[in-house]
């Protein structure tokens, strides 16, 4: 028989789950009106693909199927990866990406609860190493494309990779404002001048500012519902805009504003959705404040200094790695163990 | 009143169900059929009882004799005929038996002679004895010696005195019912608790889900002739808990491992204040308290009861049992305990006999496993990281969960009433504080007896040693004797030896010869020539034996 306490508060990791994937609608309403229906047929690959492979390692662990299934945690990673993706990229591209956070990152290290790594950050790096050029096919903002893809013709593009008659890739696709930054500027190109190109918007990119702004809207929910605290996403925010104010500072033409880096890319995404992953964070307050600040660094680094387009998937990777260590040393005075007034000597 | 709180951290809001049972007055439970009591019923050693079975015991009698210094007296809550001293189950959480005084009421309840106790021109530590005799014990739930608690120390003084009324587990009234309507009398307890402890400050804290009791206290200090501040603390889940409640009254922690008197603060239950008043203003020993009957029953109240009532004809007051009735709590639903046998008889810790039904308390559902969301760290009001000491007790690595604090746990069960894993963490931790223990009473077995055989060791050698020593000192003295003796034979040796032996017996003897002869008669001493002699003529007759 259990012992006490014999009542608990009405909660549960499905109501978590769903909270979560619930903070990422208003997000994705904003991507489909203004970049395209395609992200859906993604959404939907990523979660099917998700739930399968997680009912295959809860069938071989011999764990009850319903209760695991029922999490949600699934479908949160495959969400979030899902949204780190390029939408309109090939079919296959998802599923194996989508394999290696359920399947790699979660379940080869002990299933729910139990991953070192962020799952979905795990299948992103996968692809960005694997698949560089399918990972750079972004849909452009509907309001500079020059043509619009159905519902049924993103999903047929991305199952079959042709595209309508007449449409070229060009035509719907674009470079993100992180990519356009980084080439312009390889072109030795000022940031003044670059970031008057249509792709950069008033704060961050064209149509990619909104999203990040309902990305915010919702992590802001996910705070007001205490599923989150405020540590790490603060603390990734600080870091971040700190880090780019520092260089921006040293070198306005060559470093771009930090408020365009909050505003890009999964700056908001990491910061309140990715980082605030539980499992593979750190957990005691001062400890998340370390984790965040490292990870909104390293993007920035990462970015700026790195080969990669958005430096979010490694830095909270790196961090990952640092987890135990933090939060080994960050343990909070206990009752009773406070500096007391001790009599000296 | 503005005094300024403190905060702890953490803490739950459960339903509190506190009305159910503060619709009616505290009840006098009637005399059961029968009282069983426990001689432990606090915090150390069992008293050791002090009547035979068929004897006759009136109402107060001391039936135990507190044993050992943390320890207090037990006392016949009744008259009666004790019937048995046997082991019988008793409300603990392992549904062990121990050993009960039980006795059959004869129905007079005939108290025995006692009278108030001029506590005021009474030596401390007479008056501290007094109160051990009258078995008083903190009634909050811990049941620890009063009379030790109200021992000042070497400093004299508590300056800070806490009533502590917080009654934060859910479904608990009976301090609630007891301030409502027995406030003069908790604070006359407070007055020889103040006397006691010399203390500068009486604090009266009580969760502001309590205004009827609030409202009480405030009435009776009013009308005290000592200041008496009431508190309306936040009703935040575990506040009545001593270290929370001294946190949120004075903004001090009590250290790890240490007393509140070590930060000059005194904290007791309000019952304790009421049972420590009956005991010195009138002479009671503790034999009765109020407890709550609430839960799956029909008419939820408190009664006072007396020390020793099976469950059964407790919870009977209240109504015939449910049929979907599924079990016994004795404690509230946060930190209570399983009754295995309704026969369990009440003792001095008992505040509530919560009974159970499936409705009212849905068992769990199945653990998930822990996604470190850090929720129970948020509410452990013992600023501890739950999930890390789940981690390590699970691993069975005890010695991390000692470096994580284990022992700090109140075990107050808010990690396990947060977490959406549904994770019964307050078990693991129960768990891993009992393997520790289990191994500490180990080791110390194990030391003693590797000292004893190391003891042992040492004297054996020790006497082998000796041993060796006197028949080398023999071996080299014979040596010396046969080198510088050459010519004679070894018998002149053995025989010089003899001498020499027989002439240091003599003189030994007569050494101990009797010298008290100086004030005997001379006939006496005439005899004593006489015996004297016959003794010289044998001993000449024996060294002529030898000799030859």
């Amino acid at each position: 028989m259990l012992s006490s306490p014999y009542i608990a508060e009405q909660t549960s990791v499905s109501i978590i789950m769903l909270k979560v994937l619930a903070a990422l609608v208003p997000g994705i309403a904003i991507y489909v009106l203004l970049f395209g229906p395609a992200i859906l047929i993604t959404l939907t690959i990523a979660s099917v693909t998700a739930l399968v492979l997680e009912t295959i390692a809860v069938r071989l662990r011999g764990w009850p199927a319903k209760p695991f299934l029922m999490d949600g945690s699934a479908m949160v990673t495959a969400w979030l990866l899902a949204l780190s993706l390029p939408p309109i990229a090939p079919w296959w591209l998802i599923v194996v990406g989508t394999f290696f956070a359920i399947v790699v990152a979660k379940h080869l290290y002990g299933g729910l609860g139990n991953n070192l790594f962020n799952p979905a950050m795990v299948g992103y790096a996968v692809l960005i190493i694997s698949f560089p050029v399918q990972m750079t096919q972004w849909s452009a903002p509907l309001s500079l494309a020059g043509a619009h893809l159905s519902l049924l013709d993103s999903a047929h593009y991305i199952f079959t990779g042709v595209l309508p008659d007449g449409l070229t890739l060009d035509a719907i696709s674009s470079a993100t404002p992180l990519d356009t930054l980084r080439t312009q500027l390889q072109l030795e190109h000022t940031v003044r001048e670059i970031t008057h190109l249509p792709i950069f918007g008033s704060i961050g990119g064209t149509g990619s500012e909104a999203v990040v702004l309902m990305f915010l809207l919702g992590g802001l929910y996910l705070w007001v519902a205490r599923i989150i605290t405020w540590h790490i996403p603060v603390a990734f925010i600080a870091g971040l805009w700190l880090t780019g104010g520092l260089f921006h500072i040293s070198d306005p033409d060559r470093y771009i504003s930090p408020w365009f880096h909050l505003a890009t890319g999964g700056a908001m995404l990491g910061a309140f959705f990715i980082a605030t992953d539980p499992v593979s964070g750190a957990t005691t307050p001062r400890g998340k404040l370390i984790f965040g600040a490292g990870i909104g660094m390293l993007t920035y680094l990462i970015r700026t200094l790195g080969g990669y387009p958005d430096g979010v998937a490694f830095a909270v990777l790196l961090m990952n790695i640092t987890v135990p260590l933090i939060d080994a040393y960050t343990q909070p005075k206990v009752y009773g163990h406070k500096k007391q007034k001790e009599p000296d000597e | 009143m503005t005094r300024q709180l403190y905060e702890f951290n953490g803490g739950v809001h459960p339903e509190g169900h506190k009305h159910a049972s503060t619709s009616r007055p505290i009840g006098i439970a009637p005399l059961p059929s029968v009282l069983i009591v426990p001689l432990r019923q606090h915090i150390g050693q069992p008293a050791k009882p002090v009547v035979a079975v068929g004897e006759q015991v009136l109402k107060g009698q001391m039936i135990g004799q507190a044993d050992g210094y943390v320890s207090v007296a037990v006392h016949a809550p009744t008259s009666g005929t004790v019937t048995d001293i046997a082991h019988h189950v008793v409300a603990h959480p392992s549904g062990l038996t121990d050993l009960c005084v039980t006795i059959t009421p004869d129905g007079a309840d005939r108290w025995i002679e006692h009278s108030a106790l001029d506590y005021r021109n009474m030596d401390a530590s007479h008056l501290r004895n007094l109160l051990r005799e009258l078995g008083i014990a903190g009634l909050g739930g811990a049941v620890f010696p009063s009379f030790i608690k109200l021992n000042p120390g070497a400093t004299q003084k508590v300056p800070t005195l806490i009533l502590n009324g917080g009654e934060c587990e859910p479904w608990i009234t009976c301090d609630d019912m007891l301030m409502r309507e027995r406030a003069t009398d908790i604070l006359a307890g407070a007055a020889v608790m103040r006397h006691m402890l010399n203390s500068d400050e009486v604090l009266v804290g009580i969760e502001d889900n309590k205004p009827e009791a609030i409202a009480a206290m405030q009435a009776a200090a009013s009308q005290c002739d000592f200041a008496v501040e009431v508190v309306a603390v936040p009703t935040l889940y575990p506040g009545g808990g001593a270290k929370q409640l001294i946190k949120t009254l004075t903004g001090k922690e009590v250290p790890s491992g240490g007393r509140s008197t070590d930060i000059g603060v005194a904290t007791f239950n309000i019952g304790t204040a009421y049972s420590l008043h009956r005991a010195v203003n009138h002479g009671e020993p503790l034999i009765s308290r109020i407890v709550t009957i609430t839960g799956n029953v029909h008419r939820p109240q408190n009664f006072e009861v007396l020390v020793g009532t099976p469950l059964t004809e407790l919870v009977r007051l209240t109504g015939a049992t449910r049929d979907d009735t599924s079990g016994y709590v004795m404690g509230g639903p946060m930190m209570g305990f399983d009754l295995t046998s309704t026969e369990v008889p009440m003792v001095k810790a008992t505040n509530c006999i919560l009974v159970k039904s499936p409705a009212l308390f849905p068992p769990a559902p199945p653990a998930m496993p822990c996604i470190r969301c850090g929720r129970c760290a948020q509410a452990c009001p013992a600023d501890l990281q739950p999930q890390e000491l789940y981690w390590f007790a699970r691993a069975k690595n005890f010695g991390k969960t000692q470096e994580y604090n284990l022992f700090d746990c109140i075990e107050c069960g808010c990690c396990s009433y947060v977490c959406p894993s549904h994770i019964p963490l307050v078990q693991y931790y129960r768990y891993a504080k009992s393997e520790i223990w289990a191994k500490e009473k180990d080791k110390k077995a194990a030391d003693l007896a590797r000292d004893r055989h190391e003891f042992r060791q040492l004297r054996i050698e020790r006497e082998q040693q000796e041993r060796a020593a006197k028949l080398a000192l023999k071996a080299s003295a014979k040596l010396a004797e046969a080198t510088t003796d050459k010519p004679a034979d070894a018998d002149a040796a053995k025989k010089a030896a003899i001498q020499a032996a027989i002439a240091r017996a003599k003189e030994k003897k007569d050494d101990v010869a009797p010298r008290n002869v100086d004030n005997l008669p001379p006939e006496k001493l005439q005899e004593i020539a006489d015996i004297e002699a016959r003794r010289a003529k044998i001993r000449a007759m024996a060294q002529d034996t030898v000799e030859k």
